[in-house]
Order: C-alpha cells, then structure tokens, then sequence
C-alpha cells in the first residue's frame, strides 16, 4: 500500500515536474519503476515509454494549439526514429543489468548539469 | 538531416527509456537552425511517435509492465496540468536548483542499488 502510494506521489510529481519544466517523464519514471517498484532497469525503461505517452501526447497537442510543432520535420523525425529505437532496443537487450542502471544513472548527472547550467539562459527544452 | 536526428533520438530514447527530447531539441537547434520553442514543441510530437515505437519494440521482448506504467503515468497527466500552472505564475530558480539535487540523489541511489 505503501509502495502504491509512493509509486502513484512520484508519478504526480514527475507530471509536475514534466509541466513546469518541460523534463521529469522518463528521467523520474525510470528510478521511480526501479526503486519503488523494484522493476529491473530493462523493464522499468520499458515501462518508462508507455507511462510517457499520456503526458506526452497531451504537450504535443497543447505544443500544436501553439502553432509550435512543425509537423513535416515531427513526422520524417519521429518516424526514422523506428530505426533508431530498434537498434537502442536491442542495445538495452544485450548490456547487462548493472551496467544499463549505471549508464542511466550517469545520464541523471548530465540532466541535473544542465538544468543547473542552463536555467535563466535558454528557454527550457522538454528532457523527458 | 532529419532522418539523421530520428535514428540518434530513437536510438538513445530506446536505450535510456526515456523520450529523446535531450537529444531532439539540441539536435533540431543546432542542425536545424529551429528556435527553441519550435524545438521544443517539434521535440514532443517526435517523442509521442518514438515512445509508440519504443514500447512496441519492448513490448515484444515481453518487458512493458502495463500496470506500473498506469500506476505512474496516470498521475503524471494530471501532474503536468498542476506544472503548466505553476510555470505560468512562478519563476524561481530555487525550484530549479532543488530539482536539480533532486535528481543528483536519485542518480547516487541508482549507483547503489
């Protein structure tokens, strides 16, 4: 019950988050799946992608009521991405537990460096 | 160029679970000249289609946990209305910097477990 509600107050939290600073999808899902959840990092990463999608498909609507999206650049990137992805999958796949949880850990550090860099410089960039 | 930009997205959302809009919004500033609200807003359509094509690819190696997803995506949705009115009506750098450490802690934990 515990875990539920702690899973649940993160998820909140990373829509928050994801809502004021255009990061905090996946960057919170992944270690909230790991450490609450206790998911193995492949599969919290997994995870990650579906949990995204709500927030993201409702920024991208709110993104195109803006008049922000270029669509003709969103579908030849979004739709190559296919390629990208199958190879990132099959990545993941092969690298083991540790080292898949530590190079994610290590891409949290570079999130926070920017944030901390960047704020007040650039207009705030969606990290999710 | 474009096609260039998907594959490093699609590759590095695949392989962080993440959406890939670290990479895509850099990549469409420096490549392709987009002001960073384009970017930005370009960046979330892209993620919508990569994260589909992500769990589709997941998904088949049997790794997606439906029920956990819900469990943290749901309340992520009605998280991001809270954050958007927030954003509007407060600028604080502390935020920023909380978060940042937030983060910093979370990774530490990770190195850890």
């Amino acid at each position: 019950m515990t875990t539920i509600l702690l899973a649940v107050s993160l998820g909140f939290v990373a829509g928050i988050l994801s809502g004021m600073f255009g990061v905090g999808g996946g960057i919170l899902f992944v270690p909230t799946l790991v450490i609450v959840l206790d998911l193995a990092q492949l599969s919290a990463q997994a995870t990650s992608l579906a949990a995204m999608i709500p927030v993201v498909l409702v920024g991208a609507y709110r993104q195109h009521r803006y008049g922000n999206v270029k669509w003709r650049a969103a579908l030849l990137v979004g739709l190559t991405s296919a390629a990208g992805v199958a190879g990132g999958t099959v990545l993941a796949d092969a690298l083991p537990e540790h080292v898949l949880r530590k190079l994610f850990a290590v891409l949290l550090l570079f999130v926070a460096a920017q944030l901390a860099w960047s704020r007040g410089r650039r207009p705030r960039a969606p990290l999710a | 160029m474009f096609v260039g930009i998907g594959l490093v997205g699609g590759f590095f959302a695949a392989l962080f679970g993440v959406g890939g809009g670290i990479i895509v919004v850099p990549l469409l500033i420096l490549f392709a000249r987009f002001d960073a609200k384009h970017a930005t807003g370009t960046s979330l359509a892209v993620i919508g289609m990569t994260a589909v094509f992500g769990v589709v690819s997941f998904a088949a190696l049997g790794e997606v946990e439906w029920d956990d997803a819900a469990m943290v995506g749901l309340p992520a949705l009605a998280g991001t209305f809270l954050g958007t009115w927030v954003q509007q009506r407060i600028s604080s750098r502390l935020l920023v910097n909380l978060f940042a450490a937030f983060i910093v802690v979370i990774s530490i934990e990770l190195f850890l477990e």
